[in-house]
């Protein structure tokens, strides 16, 4: 591909126009300026091309030349990726910080994944046959992640690699290697190394995609059993500010059941981010004993970070994380928050004047989304061995004036299979996580169901139920007490007012700063809500004998089934156990 | 360094505070210019956007008199800077950095660029210490740390001037620590800018302050330097000479509308009530150049003011900036008009940095789980409120009837404290003195050993 060279026409915050790019290809890369600002083409007329520029314009001056070598934008892929955290376009920031201090200058480039050498353990020999998706070894990354090398797909988009590499092998390496050095050279002279780049706007291909059968596991109650994600699903968290969405996303970021965590910090607080990077190599992630960090990739463009890169941050967490799904391993991708990628497209799309939709959103912000969110998914690996990987999406949105009915929250709305809304009231009684359960909804509930009757327990399904239940009813109650009072309602209704509420203060509410409560195990879940249940069962029979609803609310057994949360995990089911006893 | 500099006396369009410079093919994106006018009257201006063969240049003190045929500018060859120095400290500058107070200008030790440059999210360190600013609302329930962003919501008429003033007198960082102020006020009234004035003096604070001030009639497109250019002073005194500077701003109210106004006379899409599409991320650049940077000894803690219009916490100012600031404290009408002072209207406010600054060893260990039972308690006895107002006292449980009192006593005592300073211990001793008009079995958000402690009721 040859070089094509233009100069800037104009320049309009973070667009460039650019004249004389004659054979300038669509979304490839362009290089503006004499510091080499990385931008993107996002529109061509004639012989002059529109760029959405990276980095900031300030200072760029017309005529100045702009080259483009007809490369998409791409991300490298490969050992190092883990504990990393990157810019909106793929930079390493530590190194930043180190080469250029504590200001992100720009025109700064870098070399990506390249500064370490690692370890190689060969999977294949001399005259094994590989094809696309293959493991030709692996790279002990750390103590948690063993990264499989897999043979590059093949990608439309990518003139590197049309057609995928395929072949005999005719040379293996081992030992310390570098990332752009040849591990597996085939017979025909390609050569796979440890890292391999791709273009982040076109999803990583797979055999299959497989139906979501299995849950996403967070520990939190109110996701886990009402509200449950599919392993390889999408759910989206909106809710106005000071609701909670970033606290949502980074408990489930600590919490959840997943090999790899990506996450994007999409146009939100450098605070936030750096609470992420001092808090996760200090955390220990509980089913591994090792620090979260390991775990886990950041792809941070805070909201001062030029704008354009916003717009590309979440489609390179989406590539890092099917990358690691190549692997076979299951990925969440965290995106905190998709409204502020929304407004990066329509700040680009205003500056290109193109015609607006609603709210100013560019039309095409549904299908934008649409694509995003596809990229989710349970799916069969490409390559021999069958391995199956996941992509769980979980995505913030945030309306402005926390009115749901705006554009994005609609777009997001159309595609994701679980709406976990926050709402603002909950979270001023300081109820968290504030998820509204009268408007929150999961499309995989009724799948997952065959799961928890096999994995948890035979009346799991039917205890949610009741649970959904009783809140629908307390719900009811509260707006008769709004007119007619409390005093005035039969005891049976009382009852269920005050089991609603210990539905909502105990099982529902869940803090994380309470170390025996912030990770919940599905057990705990379970016999918390068994122990409702049956006290809510047994209040009703004393009930029906005469006893006085206070006398059974000011049983000790009731103060005891209120600090429930305060149980252990590991301890919970003998505890449960006895108080179950001492309400017979 | 060039010597070479560019005029062009070529200004084709004039619209609002805009001027359209053709051929202008030397100037670059954000660079100053001098808008000469035939007068001899010199003012600056600023390139907003570069098109084919046009300029669009915004001048700070307004376009009248200027003219197409003898008005020229003058290409500065430089972005927006001002000059830093220690010097600053004890000056007042008018909206764009110029010196406002009569006496000749610093020497300065950097010119720095105004705009300055996002902090790598690697860079900084995370906010840990707790500033007491003598608030119980604040120290209590919505603790303000160092390095955090946390703005005050007002609405017309209520004093969050008053607040941001006894917030300057009363904030203690552990002693022997540089502290200074930075104030950066947008579009006030001379009567705002005496009572700030006075305020500092009388505090003793004033020859740690550094003032920028833009006045009700001073030009709308300097509004949009003001903030920038104390935030580049505080950014100074914070990361260079090892300050903690607390950097309040007002009325960022103003500032918006200077924005809208810039937006509409370019004639973009306008995105909701008319505001830009961009502005949030334009108020990004502002509110998150608070923080800490790892190796440094300074921080920035920003207070910004601003006014909701019509008290609407979901107007697009007020929500842009909640979304980006790290909390807010929230002024309620109805709790001014009962004579509470300050009128902090607890249940919206928030501070998100809370945790970093308080539990053992900062403040209490029982801090957080006091604050959210001040909190649930707060809003189940506004609810019951409600509910007595429909079906009378008498419908009521003896239960309802001791949360009534909690929030009687609650606004009347923890809230309004007037002007008294009080320490932390203060605070959290009145938190328990008000939880104790419950029974201890209501407070399940407090953990049981910490109840059986310090419960009184």
């Amino acid at each position: 591909m040859q070089t094509i060279k233009g100069a800037i026409s104009g320049v309009s915050g973070s667009t460039v126009t650019v004249k004389g790019m004659d054979g300038a290809r669509m979304h490839t890369v362009a290089f503006v300026g004499k510091d080499g600002l990385l931008g993107e083409i996002v529109r061509i007329h004639g012989e002059q091309v529109v760029l959405q520029v990276y980095e900031d314009t300030t200072g760029l001056s017309i005529g100045k030349e702009v080259v483009s070598c007809g490369k998409p934008l791409t991300v490298r892929l490969g050992p190092g990726l883990l504990s990393g955290v990157f810019d909106g376009i793929q930079r390493p920031l530590e190194a930043l910080r180190l080469k250029s201090g504590a200001f992100i200058k720009k025109g700064v480039s870098l070399d990506v994944l390249l500064d370490k050498k690692w370890e190689f353990i060969p999977r294949v020999k001399k005259g094994d046959a590989v094809e696309p998706g293959d493991v030709v070894g692996i790279v002990r990354e750390n103590q948690i992640i063993e990264h499989k090398i897999i043979v590059p797909p093949p990608s439309v988009s990518s003139p590197l690699n049309k057609g995928g590499i395929r072949g005999v092998v005719k040379e293996v390496r081992k030992g310390v290697i570098a990332g752009d050095e040849p591990v597996v050279i085939l017979e025909d002279g390609s050569a796979i190394s440890l890292y391999q780049e791709w273009p982040v706007r076109q999803p990583r291909p797979f055999k299959e995609r497989l139906s979501p059968n299995a849950p996403f596991l967070t520990g939190q109650r109110i996701f886990d059993v009402l509200f449950p994600v599919a392993e390889g699903g999408t759910a989206i968290v909106p809710g106005g500010f000071g609701t909670g969405k970033t606290i949502v996303e980074q408990t489930l970021a600590r919490y959840a059941k997943s090999d790899i965590i990506v996450y994007v910090g999409c146009g939100e607080r450098g605070n936030e981010m750096t609470e992420i990077l001092t808090d996760f190599p200090k955390l220990i992630d509980p089913s591994t004993g090792l620090p979260l960090i390991l775990r886990t990739v950041l792809i941070v463009n805070t909201s001062n970070m030029p704008v354009a890169a916003r717009e590309a941050s979440i489609f390179i967490g989406a590539t890092v994380a099917e990358y690691f799904r190549d692997m076979g391993y299951s990925v969440a991708l965290m995106i905190d928050s998709i409204s502020r990628w929304a407004e990066a497209l329509r700040e680009i799309s205003s500056r290109m004047e193109e015609m607006p939709g609603e709210e100013g959103y560019p039309p095409y912000l549904a299908t934008r989304l649409g694509n995003f969110y596809e990229r989710a998914g349970k799916v069969k690996c490409l390559g021999n061995n069958n391995r199956t990987g996941s992509v769980t999406i979980i995505s913030a949105v945030s309306p402005p004036g926390g009115d749901f009915s705006e554009p994005v929250t609609q777009a997001s709305l159309r595609v994701a299979g679980a709406l976990w809304a926050l709402d603002t009231d909950l979270a001023y009684r300081r109820h968290f996580p504030a998820v509204d359960w009268n408007k929150s909804f999961s499309l995989y509930y009724n799948s997952l169901k065959d799961w928890f009757l096999k994995e948890v327990a035979e009346d799991a399904v039917l205890l949610r139920d009741c649970i959904m239940k009783m809140l629908e009813r307390e719900g009811e109650l509260k707006e008769i007490v709004q007119v007619i009072g409390l005093e005035a309602l039969q005891d049976v209704d009382r009852l269920t007012m005050e089991l609603g509420r210990i539905v909502k203060e105990v099982f529902l509410r869940q803090s994380v700063f309470n170390e025996a409560d912030a990770f919940c195990t599905m057990e705990k879940q379970y016999w918390m809500m068994k122990c409702i249940i049956q006290f809510y069962n047994k209040a009703k029979d004393a009930i029906g004998k005469g006893v006085y609803l206070e006398k059974i609310l000011a049983s000790p057994v009731a103060t005891r089934l209120m600090r429930m949360q305060d149980i252990p995990s590991n301890v919970f089911k003998q505890r449960a156990r006895e108080i179950m006893r001492e309400m017979e | 360094m060039t010597l070479l500099t560019y005029e062009y006396q070529s200004i084709t369009g004039i619209s609002g505070p805009l001027i359209f410079v053709e051929g202008a093919a030397a100037g670059s994106l954000g660079e100053m210019v001098e808008v000469c006018l035939s007068t001899g009257e010199k003012r600056k201006g600023q390139i907003l956007q570069m098109m084919e063969g046009l300029a669009v240049v915004q001048v700070l003190e307004g376009t009248s008199g200027i003219d197409t045929v003898s008005s020229k500018i003058i290409l500065k060859g430089e972005t927006a800077k001002i000059g830093v120095s220690l010097d600053m400290l004890g000056r007042f500058f008018n909206g764009h950095g110029e010196p406002a107070d009569g006496i000749s200008p610093i020497i300065p030790a950097a010119r720095l660029e105004i705009n300055g440059l996002p902090i790598n999210p690697a860079a900084r360190d995370k906010p840990a210490h707790f500033i007491q600013t003598g608030i119980s609302t604040i120290d209590g329930l919505n603790t303000l740390v160092r390095g955090q962003k946390l703005p005050i919501f007002s609405g017309a008429g209520l004093p969050a001037n008053e607040i941001a003033a006894q917030i300057v007198r009363q904030a203690k960082v552990a002693g022997g620590e540089k502290f200074s102020i930075v104030f950066g006020a947008m579009g006030i009234t001379s009567r705002e800018a005496f009572f700030f004035k006075n305020a500092f003096e009388e505090s003793g604070a004033v020859e740690r302050t550094v003032a920028f001030i833009n006045m009700a009639e001073d030009p709308a497109i300097e509004r949009l330097f003001t903030p920038r250019c104390a935030l580049t002073a505080a950014e100074y005194l914070a990361f260079e000479k090892g300050h903690h500077v607390l950097v309040i701003l007002t009325d960022m109210t103003s500032y918006c509308e200077a924005l809208r106004e810039i937006g509409s006379a370019r004639e973009e899409i306008p995105g909701r009530r008319g505001y830009p599409g961009y502005m949030y991320t334009d108020l990004a650049t502002i509110y998150e150049r608070a923080g800490r940077i790892k190796g440094k000894e300074g921080s920035v803690t920003l207070i910004p003011i601003l006014t909701m219009p019509d008290d609407d916490i979901t107007h697009p100012i007020a929500d842009l900036s909640g979304y980006i600031t790290e909390g807010q404290i929230v002024l309620s009408r109805p709790l001014f008009r009962k004579g509470i002072y300050p009128p902090v209207d607890v249940l919206p406010s928030l501070s998100r940095l809370m945790n970093l600054g308080i539990g053992r060893e900062k403040t209490r260990d029982y801090h957080r789980g006091a604050a959210d039972q001040l909190y649930s308690a707060y809003a189940k006895s506004r609810d019951t409120r409600r509910l007595s107002a429909i079906i009378g006292e008498e419908g009521l449980t003896d239960m309802d009837k001791r949360y009534l009192k909690f929030a009687d006593e609650f606004e009347k005592i923890f809230v309004g404290q007037g002007d008294a300073d009080r320490s932390i211990d203060e605070t959290l001793k009145l938190g328990w003195k008000i939880l104790s008009i419950l029974p201890s079995t209501e407070l399940i958000r407090i953990r049981e050993e910490f109840v059986e402690k310090y419960y009184t009721g």
